[in-house]
């Protein structure tokens, strides 16, 4: 009896201190611009850990240096989106009506990137997308109080079509997770190689579910078509157990391969020795770009943390920066004032200048495209040169054609 | 096309079967035995992983990578056992008295723990275990090169199949496994010390997952996605080769597999409604399973129920009070407080329907989630492509989900007990793969945006009315019904089929239009949820929303009406509280769930309704007096 007692008395407290926590109120109220921000912590770990790292460590560098809006401090509100749209609409109306912060970025998934951005432009809120690749952000479904960090799945597919025209290839093979990011890159993968190189064709497509690839029979599907090229959209698990597969199976001997988002750190480094050599991919070769800007970055990272940076935490970095670069332009915390000053605002970022392209809300950030190579028991890209997301974007015809008016 | 592809292609089928086959084994020897539906098994299979990473990282440098590597796998296997028996000592034990079902909402708290550990104790990132020694090159079969570590796992497969044959049928222990399988009641009759064969079992189960899991490491990382994504196709299998028979898990796991191997081949798409397709033919086929039997215990665990009687005075004040505080909260509650309101009518009216088939009716639902979605997707498909507004939509939409209902409803009343649930589990993963998949219609997984109520109800406070108004109609509907006639003979239908077909109910048609009549409402709160949201996506429709539901309903208790009202709030607020506050959200969310099961067996109102209603504590006889009087009473004061 007295156990149950307990545990009851243990339900109410747990109950009641979930009540009052999240009230982090600072004492400088008045002189801080509050900003709310919203990503899949829990269920994205893996990306989401070194995102929020750099995000952080902008905000201290920009509040240690004067803050924004001539010393104001940046002061984040952070919170996990869930990482379903149900709840991140929630969350985000938490972040807007109970908070009462000025604007919000982040987000992980693209449906919930799109269900969050659809929330911005009912409530007129400002929402900067940090990670959501799907082109229907920008393009079908932008609005006005939507922009995005990330370079998009199309033009991440762009770069590695370009890269992958020297290799004269002419029949493909697709494997891609099946759901939007997949799909969408597949798509792109046909319209762009056909533009490139009529003659070229796609003689196999394989869609597994997300986490659940069959890679024996995937790998020897593949092989029954026996095409020049393939261009791989997995990641994660199902492209480590495709890369195990393909290895012995001979799937990749003697081939192109064109693989989105494989260098990024993130990727990259549980691979390991397992390495797949010589493949073409998007990524991010952190230890070897020796601008300054990126090497005083690195250097920051490295200090604060003793962790080396993934992509997620040049991206988390970088959006801080936007930040305050669009506060200090538009000069109040007006959501319309700040649209119109993030259209077409240029920023200095560890990758070089970005800007915030006026026509689709895109930024210009880019990628780094490179070979695969194994070096002292580790992946490594080599080869490799920065893409610039400004050559590599929608042109303005196509924009036009899809993106609503305001 | 060439034959020796199609050879290589069958044996790589045969790889996967195996791997399919080893998790499920454990699962239908736990369920046979324990009758528990354990969602943990796919947690014990990413344990299992994760186990054997460390522990090959440990050993293989100290005895060498063929030993060591050998002996990490079992004692990987091992270890998850011991887990798996620890979670029976400290958890199952304390709830085998309460409904059935409860174990399985204590398995889902251990999901979310679980989840969060190993995140915690291994990091997010993917761990690549080593190849496994002896077997890390390829041979050449017709030309075509295949991994030899694929081939022993093909030979796991039958080998572990074979163990346990042996087990079951040359071991005294195995007997008993059988017999309790057959019959738990008679064999705790006999005097078996069934305690302790649970104990045994979880073992076993748990070992078999680790062991599936430890196998996996050679060709998957480690990774923390493995549970979640096992967990669905493990039932799947389970449930077509029968619960609780291993071969027909074993035969199971083969068809599967083979057709995954060469439907990608033909369908590349198919991969994400395969099995769930599979499943749902077989069970109309054969309700059963392949090699399943009739279950044999008809009990769903309602023995110590009560009548459904009209309300007491007190509890009519009790509902009157609460529906006037519902009335003028939004005098104080900010903007955020009343969207946090009205989506705690939404899922209590989620809940409240699944409980009308689940309570009334005894049909668990695992595939509610379904009726919900297709609610919302039915709104959000007449607003997005035939431009009607919010009025229009908030009225036909839930036809959508009762038609769904009607359909589906008429295929799964022929089922009972475990093979139903997975039925309509089936049904909920065809609907949610065809929104996935239809991209042209439903927007695919990004779904349908800028799905906002008419100018008139946009502001918050007017939306809170008239959701409210509709959740609370359709609530107050299920509510009349349950007390209606027709629920009564739900309720006869489910406490003995038998006799209620003796007296001349047509059981199955009561059934099924009770199952559309819940469809419908639950189609009621996704059109309310929609527009809340402005937004619909595949996730309405998925397992974690049907799970949610079910947490619900299992949280408030069961065996009152109340009870998914109460559950609904609980669940959603506890939810909406403490998702923003940790990256642990899942590992607190997965503790509250575990301590509010292990506190209130009977869920919370019915602790409630047990401690605050003495007038329960009477005799029998003096309650049904009462009862008989107040109804006379109503009859007389009625005008004529």
């Amino acid at each position: 009896m007295l156990r149950r007692h307990l545990l009851i008395a243990g339900a109410a407290l747990l109950a009641a201190g979930t009540a009052i926590a999240p009230s982090v109120t600072p004492a400088q109220a008045q002189e801080s611009v509050k900003v709310g921000e919203l990503f899949s912590y829990a269920r994205m770990a893996a990306f989401a850990d070194p995102y929020r790292k750099g995000w952080q460590l902008a905000v201290e560098e920009i509040n240690a240096s004067g803050g924004v809006l001539g010393g104001k401090t940046l002061e984040i509100v952070s919170r996990d989106d869930g990482g379903t749209t149900a709840d991140a609409v929630r969350v985000a109306d938490e972040l807007v009506t109970n908070e009462g912060v000025e604007f919000l970025f982040g987000t992980f998934f693209s449906n919930v990137g799109l269900a969050v951005g659809d929330y911005a432009k009912q409530r007129r809120v400002l929402f900067i997308a940090a990670e959501p690749l799907t082109d229907a952000l920008t393009m079908a479904q932008g609005n006005r109080y939507t922009f995005r960090m990330r370079p998009n799945t199309y033009m991440q597919t762009k770069m590695l079509v370009e890269a992958g025209r020297e290799s004269g290839a002419k029949t493909w093979a697709i494997v891609a997770p099946n759901y939007e990011y997949g799909q969408s890159a597949a798509a792109n993968f046909k319209a762009l190689l056909a533009e490139m190189d009529p003659e070229a064709e796609v003689v196999v497509e394989q869609y597994p579910a997300l986490g659940k690839i069959d890679a024996g029979a995937t790998t020897q599907a593949i092989l029954g078509a026996n095409p020049d090229g393939i261009f791989n959209a997995t990641f994660a698990g199902d492209q480590a157990k495709l890369v195990r597969e393909g290895q012995l199976r001979g799937l990749f001997e003697g081939r192109t391969v064109l693989s989105l988002l494989t260098g990024e750190p993130e990727y990259l480094a549980p691979m390991g020795a397992e390495t797949p050599e010589g493949w073409i991919v998007t990524g991010y070769p952190w230890e070897q770009i020796d601008t300054p800007e990126h090497l005083a970055f690195v250097e920051a990272y490295q200090a604060k943390y003793d962790d080396f940076p993934r992509l997620a935490s040049l991206l988390g970095y970088s959006i801080p920066y936007v930040i305050k670069e669009m506060l200090d332009k538009a000069g109040s915390t007006d959501t319309e004032a700040m649209v119109d000053a993030l259209k077409g605002l240029e920023v200095e970022t560890p990758t070089g200048p970005v800007t915030m392209r006026a026509i689709d809300h895109q930024a210009t950030m880019g990628a780094w495209v490179g070979r695969l190579t194994v070096e002292d028991g580790q992946g490594k890209m080599v080869d490799w040169y920065y893409a610039d997301g400004a050559d590599f974007a929608h042109t303005p015809e196509a924009v036009k054609a899809v993106r609503p008016a305001e | 096309m060439d034959p020796a592809f199609f050879f290589i292609q069958f044996l790589s089928g045969l790889a996967s079967a195996s791997n399919l086959f080893l998790i499920a084994c454990g699962l239908t020897i736990i369920f046979g035995v324990t009758r528990i539906v354990n969602f943990a098994h796919g947690s014990f299979y990413m344990l299992g992983a994760y186990l054997a990473y460390t522990l090959t990282a440990q050993l293989m440098p100290i005895l060498g990578d063929v030993v060591g590597f050998w002996l990490a796998i079992p004692l990987a296997a091992a270890a998850v056992g011991l887990l798996a028996v620890l979670m029976e000592l400290l958890l199952l034990r304390r709830i085998y008295h309460s409904h059935e079902l409860f174990q399985l909402l204590a398995t889902f708290g251990v999901v979310l723990i679980v989840q969060d550990l190993v995140q915690t104790v291994w990091g997010p990132e993917e761990l690549f275990g080593p190849r496994a020694p002896g077997f890390t090159s390829f041979v050449v079969i017709f030309g075509f090169r295949f991994p030899e570590y694929q081939l022993v796992l093909i030979a796991a497969g039958p080998l572990v199949l074979g163990a346990i044959w042996l087990l079951f049928n040359r071991t005294r222990w195995g007997n008993l496994v059988r017999a309790a399988t057959q019959d738990r009641e008679m064999v705790g009759a006999l005097g078996v010390n069934q305690a302790r064969l649970f104990t045994g079992v979880l073992f076993l189960g748990g070992f078999l997952a680790g062991l599936a899991g430890a196998l996996q490491l050679p060709v998957e990382p480690a990774n923390p996605f493995m549970d979640v994504n096992i967990i669905a196709e493990a039932f799947v299998v389970t449930v077509i080769g029968g619960m609780g028979n291993v071969l027909g898990a074993f035969l199971a796991a083969l068809i599967i597999a083979q057709l995954q191997a060469f439907g990608i081949l033909v369908f590349p798409q198919i991969t994400l409604v395969l099995p769930f397709l599979v499943m749902a033919l077989v069970l109309v086929v054969r309700p059963w399973g392949l090699l399943g039997k009739p279950e044999t215990t008809t009990s769903h665990g309602f023995a110590g129920d009560r009548p459904l009687r009209p309300l007491g005075r007190t509890q009519q004040l009790l509902i009157a009070g609460t529906v006037a505080i519902l009335l003028l909260l939004p005098l104080v509650l900010g903007e955020y407080g009343q969207k946090l309101a009205l989506e705690v009518f939404v899922y209590a009216l989620l809940a409240f329907s699944l409980n009308f088939i689940m309570g009334a009716g005894g049909m668990v639902s695992f595939g509610h989630a379904a009726y919900f979605g297709l609610g919302g997707y039915g709104a959000a498909l007449l607003v997005h492509h035939l431009g009607f507004g919010m009025e229009i939509a908030l009225l036909a939409a839930p036809l959508f989900a009762g038609l769904g209902a009607l359909l589906f409803g008429w295929f799964v009343v022929r089922l009972s007990g475990v093979y139903f649930a997975m039925l309509t589990l089936a049904f909920a993963q065809i609907v949610w793969s065809t929104a996935f998949q239809w991209v042209e219609l439903t927007g695919g997984d990004n779904g349908m945006i800028g799905i906002w109520p008419s100018d008139w109800a946009s502001d918050r406070t007017v939306y809170y009315y008239l959701s409210l108004l509709v959740c609370g109609a359709a609530i107050a509907f299920l509510w009349r019904a349950s007390h209606a006639p027709f629920g009564y003979t739900l309720r006869a239908g489910r406490d003995s089929t038998l006799r209620a077909d003796a007296i001349g109910i047509d059981l199955k048609r009561h059934q099924w239009l009770a199952f559309a009549l819940a469809g419908t409402c639950a189609g009621v709160a996704g059109s309310v949820f929609v527009f809340s949201k402005g937004n619909i996506d595949p996730g309405s429709l998925a397992i974690p929303t049907s799970v949610d539901a079910l947490v619900m309903v299992l949280l408030g208790g069961i065996q009152t009406l109340t009870g998914p009202l109460v559950g609904g709030a609980v669940f959603h607020l506890l939810e909406a509280q403490i998702l923003p506050l940790t990256d642990y959200w899942r590992a607190l969310l997965g503790a509250a769930i575990l301590v509010l099961v292990i506190a209130f067996p009977m869920g919370i109102a019915g602790f409630l309704r047990d401690k605050l209603l003495p007038d329960d504590d009477r005799g029998d006889d003096q309650r049904e007096a009462a009862a008989r009087g107040a109804a006379e009473k109503g009859r007389a004061e009625a005008p004529t």
